[in-house]
């Protein structure tokens, strides 16, 4: 195999390889990238058993052939070249290494036989469809902050993306939650997506997907299967196995009777949370708020480091009310809202609340309170 | 560089010698003055209690053991250099140094001589961490406006003092924490001073073996081992998530630890790091109603003592250990901290499907640890599990009833199982 690549095309597969592949794993060939050229193309392939991802980059192509070498150390080298640099990879197929050469640069890499690489099954999708990356983008970011860590609740490690029914119809909807707080997202149903079976997207390929939806107007190719979700651009294509288990039925958890509403501009909501949190160095920080007649009272009492205390005009018209949160879990829910008031559906100090972006019910956020 | 003299304790820039009364007996370190974290660890301590008493034994080999489990418990340097080593069968020392004597420990005479030492730290500082009967951490920072000297005097003082008032020397380190003080007072033993600067704490480090950290035994070596760490180097590459996931707390630790970081206080009262139970039956039981009951019952007595304390921990642990003896630990994290029982139980309850195929068991144990004031343990109810709300409810009931009748006054049924 012997081909020339620009280093900035080749930086962005081999530092995409090199971030699905495992640092640390027993099985050496999992840290290395497999690198196929034909044709006018080479394609870079990197996995962990559960994620695969290929890039496809053109080049010039001299001599067809294949190798694996590790990510990590080529992404280095890469990384580490002059801008511009003419980079020319070479593996002559008998000696077991690889040869990079940019300019008066020269490495050679151990290589691993290419017959070793995992490759990932191929298999059937049950629903094929296509959406706009600016989509898919809001629906993962607004709900990854919820995804949880817990290991008993491993159901829970993701993001579950699945179809469902809404006031206005179908929607693609994207739900995760921790227990603490919960995110539900959604968006118009793709067409073709009706028949999609819901999966739960793990927080790494949620993370890896991120990488292909920069470019708002790109179309991305999703395929879904019980066990398995791709997302495609022309370039980059991403595989990865789904969480094997049940998401819980989350509808139970949405309050529908929460009536006691308070309305109120979101940037100043989380920087006067921000403030006031200062004062507690506890992990679990509580913020309690205090609403009455248009008034909202945030305060933070650390009886051991200090207090805090600041108001705030809000819309509020129902009867007086205190309920505290986790100063952290606000501020993220706070910060989702990005064009109109952030809007709190209270029922009482002991029940889950509920926030919304003014009367835009495609995005709702549920938080537990915390007893202050 | 300032330079101290150990003999006259007179302090000088600089020099192999010590001006003042020609003593070689010299230290000299760019941050001596500065650093004032240190560890004193007595040198063979239970053995140079018994030579002190009785001279005749000075240039014998003494060991210190015997007693009911046979084991060496101290060996003085004369034993040490024909290879006898503190935990080693005595029979086995016996063969590597035939001639030694041989006494049985005499604790009084430790007992009053570590008091004796300790009353001289005291002297230097109120913030000591005693480790055991001849080792403890001193914290003496803000300390050298009122002795008028800096620590690094103060303890060349406190090893003298130790020798001419206790006859008993000790190995002084000195670093900027409690890790690398302990490290260095291993150094230069015995009647060492050794010193560890924050400048180079990173090249001291480099290559070393983890078995110098304290805490890191032969079966955490082995499972450190076992993802290829086995020097301060391959620590540094580990991310810190990457750490914590795979060690838990410990994990977290060795990422500072592996740094030259130790942030932990010189505290005289070492706070209660965990609360666990367990109960060893009469006939090993792979019986999951049996074993749940237990489980649900250890549990209630850790939450019990937790309440007690008012305490709360992020961490839940169940021990087994199976009919062959091997042992089985698995943990879980919480985000917030617990003194409840219904959590601590489903936590190990969870725990422990993950293992039920591999009994059948003959212990079994809950556990709680990282444990924090129980003021901020259970605020926030689980959005998944609503009844939670009820259940803690229905557990603090529970308890003022058990706190005015006594606690068989009122019980679930699964903990008579």
């Amino acid at each position: 195999m012997k081909i020339s690549i620009e280093r900035a095309t080749l930086l962005k597969a081999v530092s995409h390889a090199q971030s699905v592949v495992e640092r640390r794993n027993t099985i050496p060939i999992l840290a290395n990238v497999l690198i196929e050229a034909e044709g006018a193309e080479v394609r870079f392939r990197a996995t962990d058993l559960d994620i695969e991802v290929v890039d496809k980059v053109e080049a010039m192509v001299e001599r067809a052939g294949a190798t694996t070498v590790s990510a990590t150390t080529l992404n280095e080298i890469v990384r580490k070249l002059p801008d511009g640099a003419q980079v020319t990879l070479t593996d002559d197929g008998t000696s077991g290494r690889l040869t990079i050469e940019a300019g008066r640069s020269n490495f050679s890499l151990a290589t691993l036989p290419k017959e070793d690489f995992p490759v990932m099954a191929t298999s059937e999708y049950s629903a094929n469809f296509s959406a706009k990356a600016s989509v898919l983008r809001r629906l993962f970011d607004k709900s990854k902050f919820a995804i949880s860590t817990e290991e008993t609740r491993y159901y829970l490690n993701g993001v579950y993306m699945h179809v469902s029914e809404s006031e206005g119809g179908k929607v693609l909807r994207c739900v995760a939650t921790d227990g603490h707080r919960l995110a539900r997202i959604d968006a118009d149903l793709p067409e073709n997506a009706s028949d999609m079976p819901g999966v739960i997207v793990p927080r790494k390929t949620v993370g890896e997907l991120r990488k292909l939806l920069d470019d708002d107007d790109m179309q991305i190719a999703v395929s879904v299967s019980e066990t398995k979700v791709r997302f495609a651009t022309p370039e980059i294509t991403l595989t990865s196995k789904v969480i094997d288990g049940t998401f819980p039925d989350y509808t139970r958890v949405i309050p529908q009777g929460n009536t006691r509403k308070m309305e109120v501009d979101a940037a100043d909501f989380a920087k006067a949370v921000d403030r006031v949190a200062t004062v507690s160095s506890e992990r679990s920080r509580a913020v309690k708020l205090s609403l009455d007649e248009d008034r909202l009272v945030l305060s933070v009492n650390a009886p051991d480091s200090g207090a805090a205390e600041e108001e705030l005009a809000v819309a509020y018209g129902d009867e007086r009310l205190e309920i505290g949160f986790n100063a952290k879990y606000l501020l993220e829910i706070a910060s989702q809202v990005d064009r109109e008031n952030a809007v709190f559906l209270f029922n009482s100090s002991g029940d889950p609340t509920l926030m919304r972006e003014g009367n835009d019910t495609s995005a709702v956020y549920v938080v537990m309170p915390m007893r202050v | 560089m300032p330079a101290l003299c150990r003999d006259c304790l007179n302090d000088f820039e600089q020099g192999n010698r010590c001006p003042a009364c020609r003593s070689a007996r010299v230290i000299q370190h760019p941050e001596l003055m500065t650093l004032s974290i240190a560890h004193m660890d007595c040198d063979a301590f239970y053995a140079s209690v018994e030579k002190r008493d009785d001279p005749s034994l000075a240039d014998k080999p003494v060991i210190i053991g015997g007693g009911r489990r046979g084991v060496v418990s101290t060996a003085c340097y004369v034993a040490r250099i024909k290879g006898v080593r503190s935990a080693m069968p005595m029979f086995q020392a016996l063969k590597l140094c035939p001639d030694a004597v041989v006494i049985k420990p005499r604790m009084s005479a430790y007992v009053e001589a570590s008091k004796a030492i300790k009353a001289m730290m005291l002297d230097l500082t109120p913030a000591i961490e005693p480790l055991s009967l001849d080792e403890a951490f001193m914290d003496l920072r803000g300390t050298e406006r009122l002795h008028g000297a800096p620590p690094a005097v103060m303890l060349a003082r406190l090893i003298k003092r130790m020798r001419s008032e206790v006859g008993l020397t000790g190995s002084i380190g000195l670093s900027h924490n409690k890790f690398l003080a302990k490290v260095a007072s291993d150094l230069d033993k015995p009647h060492g001073y050794s010193v560890i600067g924050e400048a180079e704490t990173a090249d001291f480090l480099a290559g070393k073996p983890v078995r110098m950290i304290w805490g890191v035994g032969p079966a955490a070596q082995a499972s450190l081992e076992k993802v290829g760490i086995r020097t301060f180097d391959d620590l540094l590459r580990w991310d810190k998530s990457d750490l914590v996931a795979r060690f838990g707390g410990t994990g977290e630790r060795l990422y500072h630890i592996a740094r030259g970081e130790d942030f932990r206080r010189v505290s005289a009262h070492a706070p209660m790091k965990s609360i666990s139970k367990e109960t060893t039956f009469h006939d090993d039981t792979s019986d999951l109603e049996i074993l749940d009951g237990h489980i649900w019952r250890l549990s209630e007595q850790v939450a019990d003592r937790a309440k007690a304390k008012e305490l709360a921990g992020r961490v839940v642990t169940l021990k087994l250990k199976r009919a062959n003896f091997t042992q089985i630990t698995r943990r879980i994290s919480l985000r917030d901290p617990t003194q409840m029982t219904d959590r601590v139980y489903r936590e190990a309850r969870a725990l422990f499907d993950t293992v039920a195929d591999q009994g059948p068991f003959r212990l079994i144990g809950t556990g709680l640890s990282d444990l924090c004031k129980a003021d901020g343990a259970d605020l926030s109810g689980d959005l998944l599990d609503p009844d939670a709300v009820k259940r803690g409810k229905a557990e603090r009931a529970t308890d003022s009833i058990r706190a005015r009748f006594g606690s068989d006054a009122i019980m679930k049924g699964r903990s008579l199982r």
